[in-house]
């Protein structure tokens, strides 16, 4: 025992010395949950709107001023007839046209039915939809609280606008997917990393031939990985919570033995890789292209799943990243039980014990 | 004339100098071996002549360049071979002499006329396009002196030519470099085998940071009543090789 | 007891013949070097033995252990030291050695009398990180590493070579004071004039062993007339050797030049005219004794011969 408490010493002494990875693997994840929490935004903010109006009635003085009250829209005209819209979005004056229909309250009043058409520049279709989405939000808000109570005297409810505030949904979707990028990181290319380093150096020859046994080699390489990974989940959550407020709904403990499972799996991924790459170089490009690729691409970490393509789709059930993020987002936001997700997680597991079979039997104990 | 010239030259990493106001001159068509242990200084010095590492201090001329202004003459007028860098492996012999006559600027019809010629010479033609990695390190190791001399350098800069290859094969590459200094080139060359120092025409034996001995082989062994040029050069670098060798260590020079 | 018995052992990596049918036994407590250029086999045949690699043929024993059967007894045995120094270059001097020790749980304190001579001069840069020493101080330290468990048998691959004549002679003096303290040592170089320095040696060439004795009986084999002759011009003296009618090779060798003649018996004043009549007034021809490079190039170039023979 005595020799794998000197093994593992030593493998921290790596850790420790290489200040700049440790800055890069500590530094990394609080880097990337601020730029997903303040900088990368899905919402869009004053959007130019020109605003058409032949009535100019009660009801559509309300919305006007719902519309214009809000922060993501700024009024860049009013007219009463609908003409000259397209010159305006060629020229790229405004990015909406909303357009009343005329006698809009005497419609609404006596058919029960007025239209609104809404106009959107869509060469950014991103931004397009978002607009959209903005506005028809806007208008069916109103028309829930004409069903509900008297008309006029219209206020903002504030609360409406927080229900649909994006900034905080992407951070909410991004801190999961963020977890898995990094224990894959950490664990899968930082382990292969690590063992082919020996191979490149020689010492694995000399570790090889002393009376350490393959299985201690590798669970001693593992161990300060699975120390360092558990302490930057710890952060990103600590971070997520405190600067952002995602919520952790279900069970922590729950959550934290999920994230050792997938620590696991990627461990069992590092290894394997490092049994078949002789240089770090050879290793790290297996893990960037093979492991890291699929978790921010294929996972559903920033490309929902349900919009790929089926062959796509097919391939992110092999991806163990995926499941991980199903778990993760189900037990952080939605607040589920083990319950709803025994089923990822079995998935999670097999793949786990899987990697971890083959990659201990192609773990020699001689070179090549 | 002189065709290298070095006066007072120094280099230093920080706190510690590496080369230190080392003096000497090598004359054209000479073999001049640059001897010293592991950490004496070789390295550094090499570096600056052939215009990688700026001095600290001193004045060097190389084929009639200065070593601080005109780094890019000297570069263009030199050969170099290390023992770690020669050839590609994985390119074919053809392809790695048509990628070095590229590099110095050669026409198309001279770069064709030098691979005939070299590899008849070194009786290559039939393997002229098999990869390097193919070809048993002593071919490599010939090829690569020619490679390093293809555009007729004034001199050529050997670092550790020999290091593990047979002893037929060092002596059949000792052949070569006699052979380009019949012809006029310049040899600067370092090794660890002592045998080899008795092949220079001089030598000199650098020990932390300066040049302790030069001169002739038979005059160097006259003058230290021993046989052998290894014996002169454990005489001269016993004492300081350590000393040298941890202070450079520390230095990050060698 | 032999420390190591092989026979007919051999290794292939594709179509490449690393080692071909090696036979040959070490003594226990016995230098024994293995003497060859790079590419001779040497790494292939030191990693079968200490267990690394198997053999594709043939079998070999270690401190009386079978090196695949009983490969797990036999690795605590071992000390090894490869190519390539293998330290961490992240950790301390310090740290290097006692990482080796408990490896092999053991302790530095425990086998420090072994490892004194070797590692005492180390002792100031304890807290050096490995990575930063030089050449010849990283070849002390992995010695002290390889050591460290006191091992029966201690494999040295290559470990003088890259390093300069001062570490190496310096490294010779080691394994001297090493074997006194009865360790079977088996060590590698590509350096000739290292033979000399062990109590028998092979050398190898080609995945084959040439020849395994003592330096002195290997030197004895050498058959030919052998002159050293020395001139001013030493390359044109080479040619005209060369030119030679029963030159059979003409080597340069220090300040001299080797020349061997092809016939049973020759006389040095033939030599001596033919160089005169060439222009050489001052050249000198004098018989001398072979050396292990004599030897090891002959036996080459024999070799060479009998492979050319049978295409």
């Amino acid at each position: 025992m005595n020799a794998f408490r000197g093994f593992v010493l030593k493998e921290f002494y790596h850790i420790l010395r290489d200040r700049r990875t440790l800055v890069i693997l500590f530094g990394m994840p609080v880097i990337q949950l601020v730029l997903f929490g303040f900088a990368i935004r899905n919402e869009v903010n004053d959007v130019r709107v020109l605003l058409v109006d032949p009535s100019g009635d009660y009801v559509t003085q309300a919305i006007k001023s719902e519309v214009l009250a809000s922060p993501y829209f700024e009024g860049v005209g009013h007219q009463t007839r609908e003409i000259g819209i397209e010159r305006t979005f060629q020229k790229g004056r405004a990015k909406e046209a909303i357009i009343f229909e005329p006698d809009f309250a005497h419609r609404l009043a006596h058919e029960g039915v007025a239209r609104v058409q809404v106009l959107t520049d869509a060469s950014d279709p991103n931004t397009a939809n978002t607009i959209l989405a903005y506005t028809t939000s806007i208008l069916q808000d109103y028309r829930r609280r004409l069903a509900s109570g008297p008309p006029g005297g219209v206020r903002i409810v504030p609360e409406v606008r927080m229900r649909y505030n994006p900034e905080l949904k992407s951070v909410f979707l991004f801190v999961p997917g963020l977890i898995a990028l990094i224990l894959m990181l950490v664990c899968a290319l930082m382990t292969s990393i690590t063992i082919t380093r020996e191979k490149e150096t020689g010492t694995m020859e000399v570790l090889l031939v002393s009376p350490l046994k393959p299985a201690q080699i590798i669970v001693g390489k593992v161990i300060p990985y699975l120390v360092i990974s558990l302490a930057i989940v710890s952060v990103i959550l600590t971070l997520a919570r405190a600067v952002f407020q995602v919520p952790m709904r279900g069970s922590l403990t729950l959550l934290m033995l999920e994230c050792l499972l997938f620590i696991a799996c990627a461990l069992s991924l590092g290894i394997l890789i490092s049994t078949r790459s002789r240089t770090q170089q050879t290793a790290m490009m297996v893990s960037l292209s093979g492991l890291l690729l699929p978790t921010v691409i294929l996972s559903g970490f920033i490309f929902p799943v349900s919009s790929m393509p089926v062959p796509l789709q097919m391939v992110s059930h092999i991806v163990p990243a995926k499941w991980f993020l199903i778990i993760v987002r189900g037990l952080m936001i939605k607040g589920v039980s083990f319950a709803d997700i025994w089923q990822e997680t079995l998935v999670l597991a097999g793949m786990t014990l899987f990697f971890l079979a083959v990659s201990v039997r192609n773990f020699n104990d001689r070179l090549a | 004339m002189a065709i290298i010239e070095v006066n007072r030259l120094t280099r230093a990493f920080g706190d510690f100098i590496a080369v230190k106001e080392v003096t000497f001159s090598v004359e054209r068509g000479e073999i001049f071996g640059f001897l010293g242990a592991n950490g004496a200084g070789k390295t550094t010095c090499i570096r600056m002549l052939i215009g990688l590492l700026a001095p600290t201090s001193g004045e060097a001329r190389v084929a009639g360049f200065d070593v601080y202004t005109q780094p890019e003459q000297i570069k263009r007028n030199i050969g170099y071979m290390s023992q770690r860098f020669s050839l590609y492996e994985d390119l074919t012999v053809r392809e790695n002499i048509r990628f070095y006559g590229g590099i110095y600027g050669l026409s198309n019809r001279a770069i064709k006329e030098k691979t005939a010629e070299l590899l008849e010479e070194l009786g290559l033609t039939g393997v002229r396009d098999e990869r390097i990695r193919s070809l048993p390190l002593g071919w490599r190791q010939k090829l690569a002196f020619s490679v390093a001399i293809l555009h007729d350098p004034e001199i050529v800069f050997l670092d550790e030519p020999t290091g593990g290859v047979d002893p037929i094969i060092r002596r059949q590459f000792w052949d070569l470099i006699y052979e380009a200094s019949a012809q006029g080139v310049t040899v600067f060359v370092t090794t660890h085998y002592m045998d080899e120092a008795e092949y220079c025409d001089r030598v000199s034996i650098m020990v932390d940071g300066r040049i302790e001995a030069i001169g002739p082989p038979g005059e160097l062994k006259r003058k230290f009543g021993v046989d052998t040029m290894n014996e002169v050069f454990l005489r001269l670098a016993r004492g300081g090789a350590e000393t040298a060798a941890e202070t450079a260590a520390q230095g990050g020079g060698g | 007891m032999d420390a190591v018995v092989v026979r007919d052992i051999a290794k292939s990596f594709g179509a490449v013949r690393a080692v071909v049918g090696v036979s040959f036994s070490v003594r226990e407590g016995e230098l024994f070097g293995f003497i060859g250029p790079d590419g001779a086999g040497k790494t292939t045949l030191f990693r079968m033995l200490v267990t690394l690699l198997l053999p594709d043929a043939g079998e070999a024993f270690v401190d009386g252990l079978h090196v695949v059967n009983d490969y797990r007894r036999l690795r605590p045995r071992l000390g090894y030291m490869p190519g390539r120094f293998s330290l961490y270059p992240d950790l301390s001097v310090e740290e290097n050695l006692k990482f080796f020790a408990s490896v092999f749980g053991t302790t530095v304190e425990e086998n420090y009398d072994l490892v004194k001579g070797i590692y005492a001069p180390l002792e100031p840069f304890k807290d050096r990180a490995a990575g930063k020493l030089s050449g010849g101080m990283k070849q002390k330290l992995a010695l002290s590493c390889a050591l460290i468990h006191r091992p029966r048998v201690l494999f040295l691959d290559e470990p003088t070579t890259g390093v300069d004549a001062v570490s190496r002679q310096e490294f010779w003096e080691m394994l001297g004071r090493l074997k006194a303290s009865g360790i079977t040592i088996v060590v590698s170089t590509p350096y000739m004039d290292e033979a000399r320095l062990c109590d028998r040696v092979a050398l190898m060439q080609g995945g084959r062993l040439l020849s395994v004795d003592t330096p002195d009986r290997i030197e004895a084999t050498y058959d030919r007339p052998l002159f050293a002759a020395r001139g001013s011009d030493r390359y044109r003296l080479l040619k005209a050797l060369r030119a030679y009618p029963h030159a059979f090779s003409v080597y340069a060798f220090g300040d001299s030049i080797h020349y061997t003649d092809a016939r049973e018996t020759a006389d040095p004043d033939e030599l001596r005219q033919y160089l005169r009549a060439r222009g050489f007034e001052d050249a000198e021809v004098e018989p001398i004794r072979a050396g292990i490079e004599d030897v090891f190039m002959a036996l080459m170039q024999a070799q060479e011969e009998a492979h050319d023979g049978h295409h």
